[in-house]
Formats: C-alpha cells, structure tokens, sequence
C-alpha cells in the first residue's frame, strides 16, 4: 500500500542507507504533499531516525536520492528546518534559552554575521508561540524536558522554512507539552507547512498525522492515514519480525559485500 | 620592592618580553581552550602539545640554529599530523578515540625525546637550550618572537571573533549545524589548525609537556562562573593572562624558577579557587546552602513543636522548658537550643527564667508551619493516594519550602479544608 502524490514536496527516491556494511534501510520510496503532517512510524530499530538524517543529509544514502521541492537539498536549505531528539545535546552547554533559539536564525544570518535586532524579534515571538516567553534568560539546564522540546521548537520555528523535519518530538515529554505541540503543527499545516514527524505511538499516530509512513527497514506503507495505516499494514510493520532481511544485512556485513554491485 | 615596581613598569625590555609574550600566548591559548573544552576534545590539546616536539627537533636538524620560525614551522607539521593521524585511525580501525589519542601522543613524544637526545650528543653548539622547549623559558623570548607570538595572537583572535557564532553552534549541536548548511568539517578543520596554532605560540615560554593545561585551566575554571559563553571566553583570557603575569613575575623575582610550570601552578591555583568558591557552583557556597536550610528546618521545627505543644492544653503563648521541646529521638538538643536562641533574636520567641515562649509573630509563624504539614498531607492522601498513615515524612520536609503562592493554590485545590488526614484541625491564619 504505496500511495504517491502528484506534485510532491518531498520525494524519497530508491533510499538505501547502511552503516559500515549492513543495511538499516532497504529500497525506501515514496513521496509526501505539501500542507501535510506526515508521520513517520515504526518500531524500535525501523530505521525512522536514520531515514530522516539521510533527508537531512546528515547520513549519505548508499543509493538513491531525495528531493526537496524537486531540488536537492543543498539548494532549498533556507527552507528546510530540522529539530534533532532533544536526547542529542549536551543541556549544560553554557547558554540561555534564548541563545538556542537565536540559533534558528544562523542559516538566514550565514557563517561569519552576527544575528540582528530583527532576528532577536522573531526568536522571542516563537519563544511565545511555544509558550516559553518568560524563559527566555533562563540557563538551558534548568529546563525539564518538556521545556527543551518546546525551545527546540522555537528554534526551528525561527528558521521560518516551509518543510520541519522532527525527530521524536513526542519522546519523553509532559502531556500538556505534546497537546501544546501537536496544536501549534496543525497550526502549522494550515498556513501550508508541511510537518514530518517521528513517532512511535500507534495510539496517537492515526489521530496526530493525515499522512503516514510506516517504516520497518523497509517501506511497509505510505499515503494518507485511513488508508495507509491499517491494521493489516500495522500487522506487516509491527507483526513477523522481519528476520530474513536483518539475516541477510548480517551476511553482508560479514562478507564485508557491498549493498550494490558497484 | 624595587624589584616589583622595575618589573611592572616593564622598564626593563627584557621584562617587556616576557610579560607581552606571556600575557599573549596565554590568553590566545585561553580563548582557543574554551571551545575544545565546551566540544569535549580536552584530550587532544594534550595530544598536540606532545606531537609538536619532534617537529622542533626536526626544525633544528634541518636548519642547524634555533630560529624561532623554524620552530614554529616544524612544531606547526607534526602538530596538525598528530590531529590527522588521530582522526584516521579512529576512521579506519576498531580502535576507538582515547586510545588513539594516548597511542599519538606517546609515540610523537617519544620520536621527540630520542630526537633531542641525538642532538644533545651530537656536539653541536647551537643545541644548547633546546631542551627549554620542553618546560618552557620565558626569559629567552626576544623582541623578535614577541613580534611572531604577536601575529600569531592576532591571528588566533580574529578567527575566533569571526566563528564564535559557528564554533559555539557546533560545540552545542552538530547535526543541526550540519543540517543549516554549514560546513562543520572546515570548522573541525580550522579550529584544530587553530589548537596548533596556540600550543606552538606557548612551546617557547610554557615548553611542550605543559601546554595543555594552558589551553583547558582557563576555560574549565571560567566554566564555574558564568553560564554565558560569551563571559566564559573572556573570563578564561583573563584567567590565563593573570596566570601568564604572574608566571613572569615569580621567574622574574627568582631567576631559577621555570615560568611554563609556575604559569601552569598558578592556573590551576585560580581552578581550584573556582572549584570551591565560585558563587552557586562552588562547593563552599553550595555547602552554605545546605548549612542554611539545615538552620531554617531546626528554627521550624522548634516553633511547630510549641504549637503541638500548645495545641495538647489549648494555650499556645505557655512557656516551656527546654526539655520539653526537644521531641523524643527526633532532634537533637544542641540544635535545638541553638534554633532557640535564633529565634529570640528573630523576635519570635521570647525567654523567662530558663523557659521558653512564642511570641504572637512566632504564634503565627508556628501556625503557618503546621497549616503546610497538615495542607500537605491531605493533598498526597487526596491527590496521589497515599495512605494516611504514609505521608508524615514527606510533609515534615515539604512544610519547609512551600512558597505563599504554592500555599494558596493547595488551598484552593484541595477546596479550604479544615481538617487533615489524621482528622485534626488545620490552623487558620
């Protein structure tokens, strides 16, 4: 159950992602619609972080490609944002919240320019978006982890790109905290944003998205929510572990074999 | 004392040397130290300053003289090698990080040592003193290395002020900042070409062994300051150029004291300083926290055992002896006593022929006490359902930190009760 979209704002293409020798990520393909909050949803070791560090171009494919806005990445930066696991940081790093945010603002202000007033201005008005205003001065460490994921956020959110890429932006956080998030991305698509999330609750999955993909190593579903994420694509996904593709990504680490001929 | 006053009017242009170089080459070690402590790569300062010794030795053999830019040359090659070296076996074989680092380092240094004591046996004349690049000797520096160190510091400042913003982003997340587009591995590149840099400007005065501490003392003792990056960076420059002065001075006022060690003692004297004294993180300040809250826990509890005391015979103002308020085998009497006396000075208490009452201020306070003991209570058996025989020993803690503004709210929640867990009354104020 693939379903692909006519004018797609994101276009995965053959992606095959390895580490060392063995891959994580088989032939994954498809393609998502502008406005959309996609899910990407899987189960432990699926692969979800890593697809979306290939997208990001943090990890380089072993094959395939994708395309942002029918470009590569490289060419549509400035409108692509991305907020790693809150997990990825070290919280003690001697900065305010609001330093964090302003980070938001180094791909439009370049390498060697400072951040201006006007940055300063709309990194405070996404500190409020996320309801965070009154922390702005506060030391990152004194955060909870509610607290990061919304500043991690604001610092996105500054960025203002038309694509957000979000690793677990659910993961470990408050209740109060995910109903906040999940207003502000609905917020988000209806002003045309286009969300990609990882997740890892079916409970909430089918209410959160309008678009899934459902990733075991490989893709096992993809399209709109009632009809891609079913309880037989979930079956597929969550179900039979896929042994055979893990024995055979073995193999080939061992045989030190490429993942292609060339 | 005549001494000291030649000294600081740097008169003397040998002391002029000395103190710039010093003051230089430790405050641009300083500012480059702060950014590999905060990337978490203290290790590899280490490492460079080790690997850069065959390099001298190398220079020398090459050049037959000890020419400063030689030096500073061959230092530059075998520095930045060690840094590639490291990142390739980490790339290419099972070995992980530390243990390339520690491998790097040893061998470089050792290539040094067996270098130099070639050298030295080799009779040639122009050797002598080259073993200071090991330990340092500020009081060889000439108006000519000053001139070099200058450059050098120049260089090592504007490239630090023109990639703080980029340096400080791929201290705090890389692959964010990779995900922004910029180019994180020419930073990686440029601010290890900068770790170099800065190590080969202090091998002169500070010697090779030693250079490291240089590079992270400044910046981990700044670290206990401030939690503004910006300030730590400039805290750790003034951190390492005290300890640059200062490291000229004693070698100044006793000639045979090496400066690289003592600029090294004197660093690591302002770290510790900072270990222990720096406001909030300090452990001196944060045993004075401790201290205090321990002072206000025994004052409370005085005052509530006056109020259970008074609640038993309805007259809470009624003096007590000191043995009275001492609750069996909870707290003990000095502390007791103690918190007595604080609180006659407090004016909450008041004192009569060796006994004890409250004053109608510590009437009131003895009241809030145990309103918040008994409010607290009744919120875990009513909220968090735990038994009411359970909750005492978390509400003794919690009747202490309760703020006015925490206090209305549990009011408020819990819907103004009147009555605790234990069914007695909870004390209106």
């Amino acid at each position: 159950m693939i379903i692909h979209t006519q004018e797609p704002i994101l276009e995965v293409h053959d992606l095959t992602v390895t580490y060392g020798r063995k891959p994580v990520l088989w032939g994954v393909d498809f393609t998502l619609p502008a406005g959309c909050i996609a899910g990407i949803v899987g189960p432990n070791g699926a692969g979800k972080s890593t697809l979306l560090k290939t997208i990001m171009g943090l990890i380089p494919p072993s094959s395939g490609y994708v395309k942002l806005f029918d470009k590569p990445l490289d060419d549509v930066r400035s409108r692509v944002s991305y907020v790693p696991q809150r997990e990825s940081v070290d919280w003690d790093f001697p900065v305010s919240v609001l330093d964090v945010v302003l980070m938001g603002r180094y791909g439009k202000v370049g390498l060697l320019r400072n951040t201006g007033t006007n940055d300063r201005t709309i990194a405070s008005e996404c500190l409020d978006k996320v309801g965070m205003s009154a922390f702005a001065k506060r030391q990152i460490s004194q955060l909870s982890g509610g607290q990061q994921q919304r500043v991690f956020l604001a610092r996105a959110l500054a960025q203002e790109a038309d694509i957000y890429f979000m690793d677990e932006p659910f993961a470990g956080v408050d209740a109060a905290t995910e109903q906040a998030i999940i207003e502000l991305l609905r917020d988000m698509a209806s002003k045309g944003k286009t969300i990609v999330v990882v997740h890892h609750d079916l409970q909430s999955a089918r209410s959160y998205f309008d678009w899934i993909v459902l990733l075991n190593m490989h893709l096992v579903a993809a399209g709109p929510t009632d009809e891609a994420f079913t309880e037989e694509t979930v079956q597929q996904a969550y179900g039979g572990r896929l042994n055979l593709l893990s024995q055979v990504g073995d193999v080939m680490e061992k045989r030190a074999f490429p993942s292609r001929e060339r | 004392m005549e001494g000291l006053f030649d000294f600081f009017t740097l008169s003397d242009p040998n002391v002029r040397y000395v103190v710039l170089g010093n003051v230089l080459l430790a405050s641009s070690a300083a500012m480059v130290g702060t950014f590999i402590l905060l990337q978490k790569k203290a290790l590899i300062g280490d490492a460079v300053s080790h690997a850069v010794l065959p390099g001298i030795c190398a220079a020398f053999l090459f050049s037959g003289s000890k020419n400063i830019g030689f030096m500073l040359a061959g230092a530059f090659i075998t520095g930045w090698l060690a840094l590639v070296l490291i990142d390739y076996i980490v790339a290419k074989s099972k070995i992980k990080k530390d243990a390339a680092i520690g491998l790097v380092l040893s061998v470089f240094f050792g290539t040094g040592m067996v270098m130099m004591t070639y050298i030295q046996q080799s009779g040639n004349a122009a050797q002598s003193g080259l073993d200071h690049f090991l330990f340092g000797k500020a009081a060889t520096l000439i108006g000519t290395d000053l001139v070099i160190f200058s450059v050098l510091s120049i260089v090592l400042l504007t490239a630090v002020g023109l990639f703080f913003k980029a340096f400080a982003l791929v201290a705090f997340d890389r692959p964010y900042a990779e995900a922004l587009g910029y180019p994180v591995r020419k930073l990686d590149l440029l601010l290890t070409s900068l770790t170099v840099l800065a190590v080969v400007t202090g091998i002169t005065a500070v010697g090779v062994v030693l250079m490291a501490a240089m590079l992270i003392t400044p910046a981990a003792a700044a670290r206990y300051w401030t939690d503004n990056i910006r300030r730590m960076v400039w805290l750790a420059v003034a951190f390492g150029a005290f300890a640059g002065l200062a490291g000229a001075y004693i070698s100044y006022a006793a000639p045979a004291m090496p400066t690289g060690p003592w600029m090294v003692v004197v660093s690591s004297a302002i770290a510790f300083l900072s270990f222990f004294f720096a406001p909030t993180k300090g452990i001196v300040p944060k045993m004075y926290t401790q201290y205090k809250n321990q002072r206000i826990i025994a004052e409370e509890n005085a005052l509530k055992r006056f109020y259970h005391l008074g609640e038993r015979n309805s007259h809470l103002l009624g003096l007590r002896a000191t043995n009275e308020l001492v609750v069996a085998g909870d707290v003990n009497a000095p502390a007791v006593s103690g918190a007595l006396q604080r609180l006659v000075a407090k004016k909450l208490v008041v004192t009569k022929g060796g006994r004890w009452g409250l004053t109608e201020d510590g009437k009131r306070k003895a009241a809030r006490v145990v309103r918040l003991h008994r409010l607290w209570e009744l919120y875990l058996t009513k909220y968090m359902h735990i038994a009411a025989d359970h909750v005492h020993d978390d509400a003794e803690t919690i009747e202490h930190i309760i703020t006015p503004e925490l206090e209305r709210e549990l009011e408020h929640q819990l819907g103004y009760p009147d009555k605790d867990p234990h069914n007695t009354q909870i004390p209106k104020i």
